[in-house]
């Protein structure tokens, strides 16, 4: 049995690479982290009940890490597989960012992440073994108008990711990152049909990826036989660059 | 538990599978330096895997950094530390 947390469990893309494990690998159990909204993951372990199951996970607390990783190990005495997927966005122009949106839009993002890899180090160096990937973004290495916040989030997401592959290279843990580009999810679905046709032309492959193209790079760097991938940064987006 | 020489040979053991050390168990005394240039050159990444051994283990748990200065000295501190919780 693997046993595989996914941070962000209720949205398009937490839920692609929650699927893409339960149909792809018949020993996968996975933990969708979910805060308040919780319909679409609980359709989703209605659909794989004993392998697919809820863990209330607030990405920015500490305390709500703690408990979640404590009842995974509870439950199946290790954890494989770290997913932080959970994020947002909050655009503005620098000049006239709110605060608010500049903190939370790192905390989610970057703290996050930070918080979950330090939670899972330990139970996964004691295993001698672990597998640590981080969603990052495009935006971490072409940054739209807009996203200074998610921008800086993500590339430190990338630098965080290379810097603790290092730290835990000998303890059989690897960590990695994924750049997805326009990826066909609900945070998609504000863009009118205009702006879809531009985004569109700017990608060399003309389409938007799907959900499950990005869990099949997860679900890669997750397996067993990716064991000297580590510290890499991932691009899936049609070709842009 | 172990204690006394069989618990010093078992830390030795564990700290040579675990940080998959290039010596052998023999080779480390019970007083050599863990890290330091004089001693067997352990660095602080090694030190974060002993702490997750030493606890695995022999379940002695090491909560801060200023515990595990005083604990991963050398074998005879980690030693006296696992018969002092034991």
């Amino acid at each position: 049995m693997r046993s595989i947390l996914i941070t962000g469990g209720n949205g398009g893309l937490g839920l692609g690479i929650g699927r893409y494990f339960l149909d792809q690998e018949a020993d996968a159990k996975v933990w969708l982290g979910v805060r308040a909204n919780r319909a679409n993951a609980e359709a989703l372990a209605a659909e794989f009940p004993g392998r697919c199951t809820l863990v209330d996970l607030e990405v920015t607390s500490k305390e709500s890490w703690e408990a979640a990783v404590a009842t995974v190990l509870e439950s199946d005495g290790r954890i494989d597989v770290l997913v932080n997927n959970a994020g947002l966005h909050r655009d503005h122009l620098l000049a006239a960012m709110p605060d608010e949106a500049w903190s939370s839009v790192i905390s989610t993002n970057l703290d996050s992440v930070f918080l979950g890899c330090r939670a899972v180090i330990r139970p996964m160096m004691s295993q001698r073994f672990g597998r640590i990937i981080n969603i990052a973004s495009l935006s971490a290495i072409l940054p739209p108008l807009g996203q200074t916040n998610y921008a800086a989030a993500k590339a430190g997401v990338v630098a965080l990711t290379r810097t603790l592959a290092k730290e835990v290279a000998r303890a059989g843990i690897t960590v990695n990152a994924l750049l997805p580009g326009y990826i066909a999810t609900e945070a998609l679905s504000h863009m009118d049909e205009e702006a879809a046709k531009r985004a569109k032309a700017g990608i060399p492959m003309r389409r938007f990826g799907s959900p499950e193209e990005v869990a099949a790079a997860v679900r890669f760097l997750a397996c067993h036989d990716a064991g000297y991938v580590t510290g890499s940064a991932l691009k899936i987006d049609g070709g842009i660059f | 538990m172990a204690q006394g020489a069989e618990l010093r040979q078992k830390i030795k053991e564990t700290m040579v599978e675990e940080l998959m050390l290039d010596f052998d168990a023999s080779e480390i005394t019970d007083d050599i330096a863990i890290f330091g240039a004089g001693g067997l050159g352990l660095d602080s990444v090694d030190a974060l895997q002993l702490v997750v051994a030493i606890e695995k283990h022999f379940g002695l748990k090491i909560a801060d950094a200023e515990k595990a200065k005083g604990v991963l000295q050398n074998v005879n501190t980690i030693a006296e530390a696992i018969e002092k919780e034991a």
